[in-house]
């Protein structure tokens, strides 16, 4: 139910206009960012880690535009309260949707690697050209359940891109994804180290420049997995709330 | 059919398909952003239903009566905020997914479908939900496609499709996985005469084939046609139900003149309005002309009051009938209109 739900959800994103633009156009921005800030700090041979960091920013903004938008969406659209009324637990019945989201992730992951090859000459010569695969699908796999947490908050909350939107930056800066997380100040360290993220963007940055990758991605899924189990608490929480207080429908 | 208040108990569990008493929802609004000022709606102010298995029961009543929000505590899209409801004897708070399992749901309009995916698509998605085995999917998907007439354009994007289609397509998604208890909340807003007279007909067959309909709809002649009982909502409150031949009772006693005019005031239906034996007065627009209707006392002739008023007004045929469910209908709204108007603003 999950694999068929992803899917079809996967079809109903990529079919938008609006997405397949924002999909062909970000990551091109991205790469170019990444390569620029990179070259300016003076340290061009990181320019891969850069273009991986700038394509995990790409999976992490879909995850949550992906999220929050999805069931802004669905809201609109008038299905939420139709996949809401299914005899399922709310939580699965949102997983596929921010597993799709996560899919589509996949792809900002790729195009940016893309583009910085073809615009920047960026060579793709990765230290665990196995590892880098299983890194990405275990990342976007962390990505979906963690999507699933904030997801609870979009049904709750009517205005939810407010709060994506308001999200996006800080997660990202804070896991380290372009910025090593050593650069940060100080506080932000015990931020970053109970974000699934910050877990994922080390594992896939590893894959590429050379280090221990499956440690770090083993917290990532460790940490994704307590995610999921209190976005299900939650939701099963936020769903009676949302039928308390009407916020499936937009009437 | 009124039961008592919130004590009341149920009669054995599953002896009805869907049963309420004392049902309440309130909705709490907030207007203003700096100086928020809290409102309460009561949508819903005590309802109490007992639908049988197999029934076909209507609820009509005017916008904003209470209608959708009635059926949206019947399938656990809503809790209710007083009162409670079972949907074959599991009670819609706590046994929420024994009930989910047993009910479809239909609302008119063309929402709540994935526009970019087609109609096979969409079916298959929620057979999923609904966890209709895979092997019995395929099977079943196209028995519906079959029933809901749209066979040869199951594999087309939602988005092009027509509003009868969609509404068809929605039918069939509500049927998926056989419940028990369908709601159908205005099935037929948008849809043609002949789509709507062939829609009507698959409501019946399910009927007939033993499951229990509740709709909602504005047009008389479908409720009268389809219903075997029909409870009328207003303010959120039943103000009167039975059988569509009880209900033209209420209007018992009365004639109904028509009056086909072109050009009539407002000042002139409420001088009409004023006139002894006169009940209700209604205009209608149809096309160029307008439809006075006039409720009067069966043993008053109001006919030359009225003419007399429409003095210089251009009028077409004008005639005289039996009252029909929609003239009874009227009356009700209409009488409770009054009293409520001023009960509503002392809340209960
Ligand atoms: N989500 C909501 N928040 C606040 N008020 C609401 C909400 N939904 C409905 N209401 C109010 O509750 C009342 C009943 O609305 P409801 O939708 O049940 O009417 P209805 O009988 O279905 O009307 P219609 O014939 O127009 O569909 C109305 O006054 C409406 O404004
Ligand atoms: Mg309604």
């Amino acid at each position: 139910m999950i694999a068929v739900g992803a899917l079809l959800h996967v079809k109903q994103l990529s079919r938008s206009p609006f997405e397949i633009a924002i999909a062909l156009f970000v990551p091109v921005v991205q790469a170019t960012l990444a390569v620029y800030l990179f070259r300016a700090g003076g340290e061009p041979d990181r320019l891969l880690e850069a273009a991986v960091g700038a394509g995990l920013m790409g999976v992490w903004s879909t995850v949550l535009f992906g999220s929050g938008g999805a069931i802004q969406n669905q809201r609109w659209q008038g299905t939420l309260e139709m996949i809401m009324l299914a005899p399922r637990s709310p939580a699965l019945v949102l997983l596929p949707v921010t597993l799709a989201t996560g899919i589509t992730g996949t792809y900002a992951m790729l195009a940016t690697l893309a583009w910085g090859r073809l615009l920047y000459g960026i060579p793709l010569d990765f230290a665990h050209p196995v590892a880098f695969p299983v890194a990405v699908a275990g990342c976007i796999a962390g990505l979906g359940m963690f999507g699933l947490l904030l997801a609870s908050g979009f049904v709750l909350l009517r205005h939810a891109n407010a709060l994506a939107n308001m999200l996006e930056y800080p997660i990202w800066l804070v896991s380290g994804m372009l910025v090593p997380v050593t650069a940060l100040p100080g506080w932000t360290g015990p931020v970053a180290a109970v974000l699934p993220t910050t877990w994922g963007a080390r594992a896939v940055h590893e894959a590429a420049s050379g280090g221990p990758v499956w440690p770090a991605l083993a917290v990532c899924l460790a940490i994704s997995l307590a995610c999921l189990a209190a976005g299900w608490a939650l939701m099963t929480y936020v769903e009676r709330r949302a039928r308390v207080t009407a916020t499936l429908a937009l009437a | 059919m009124r039961t008592a208040g919130p004590t009341h108990r149920f009669p054995a569990m599953g002896e009805h398909a869907i049963e309420a008493v004392g049902l309440h929802r309130s909705y709490r609004s907030r207007t203003g952003w700096l100086r928020p000022q809290r409102r309460e709606v009561h949508a819903v102010a005590g309802v109490d239903l007992a639908v049988g298995h197999g029934e076909l029961f209507g609820l009509l009543g005017p916008n904003g009566a209470g209608k959708t929000t009635t059926i949206k505590l019947l399938n656990t899209l809503l809790v209710p905020t007083g009162g409670e409801a079972r949907i074959c004897g599991f009670d819609v708070v706590r046994q929420t997914r024994e009930v989910r399992r047993r009910i479809g749901y239909v609302f008119g309009g063309d929402r709540g479908l994935y526009d970019r995916l087609s109609a096979r698509d969409n079916l298959r998605y929620f057979a999923e939900l609904y966890g209709v085995p895979g092997r019995e999917q395929k099977r079943r998907i196209a028995e519906l496609f079959e029933l809901v007439r749209l066979t040869g354009r199951q594999d087309d994007r939602v988005e092009g499709y027509s509003r009868g289609m969609r509404q068809r397509l929605h039918i069939a998604r509500g049927l998926l996985h056989r419940p028990r208890v369908l709601f159908l909340d205005e099935p037929s807003i948008g849809v043609d005469p002949v789509a709507a007279r062939e829609l009507r007909q698959t409501v019946a067959d399910l009927a007939a084939t033993g499951t229990t309909v509740l709709l909602t709809t504005h047009y008389m002649a479908e409720a009268d046609e389809l219903c075997g009982r029909i409870a009328v909502i207003a303010g959120g409150r039943i103000q009167a139900l039975g059988t569509p031949a009880e209900l033209r009772h209420h209007a018992d006693g009365r004639r109904v003149l028509e009056v086909e005019a072109y050009g009539v005031t407002d000042g002139q239906v409420a001088a009409i309005r004023a006139r002894p034996g006169v009940r209700e007065v209604s205009l209608a627009v149809h096309g160029a002309a307008q439809v006075l209707g006039v409720q009067s006392d069966a043993g008053v002739d109001v006919q030359a009051n009225v003419l007399r008023e429409l003095g210089g007004v251009r009028l077409g045929r004008v005639t005289a009938r039996q009252p029909t469910l929609e003239d009874a209908y009227v009356a009700i709204v209409n009488r409770a209109a009054e009293p409520a108007a001023v009960a509503g603003r002392m809340p209960a």
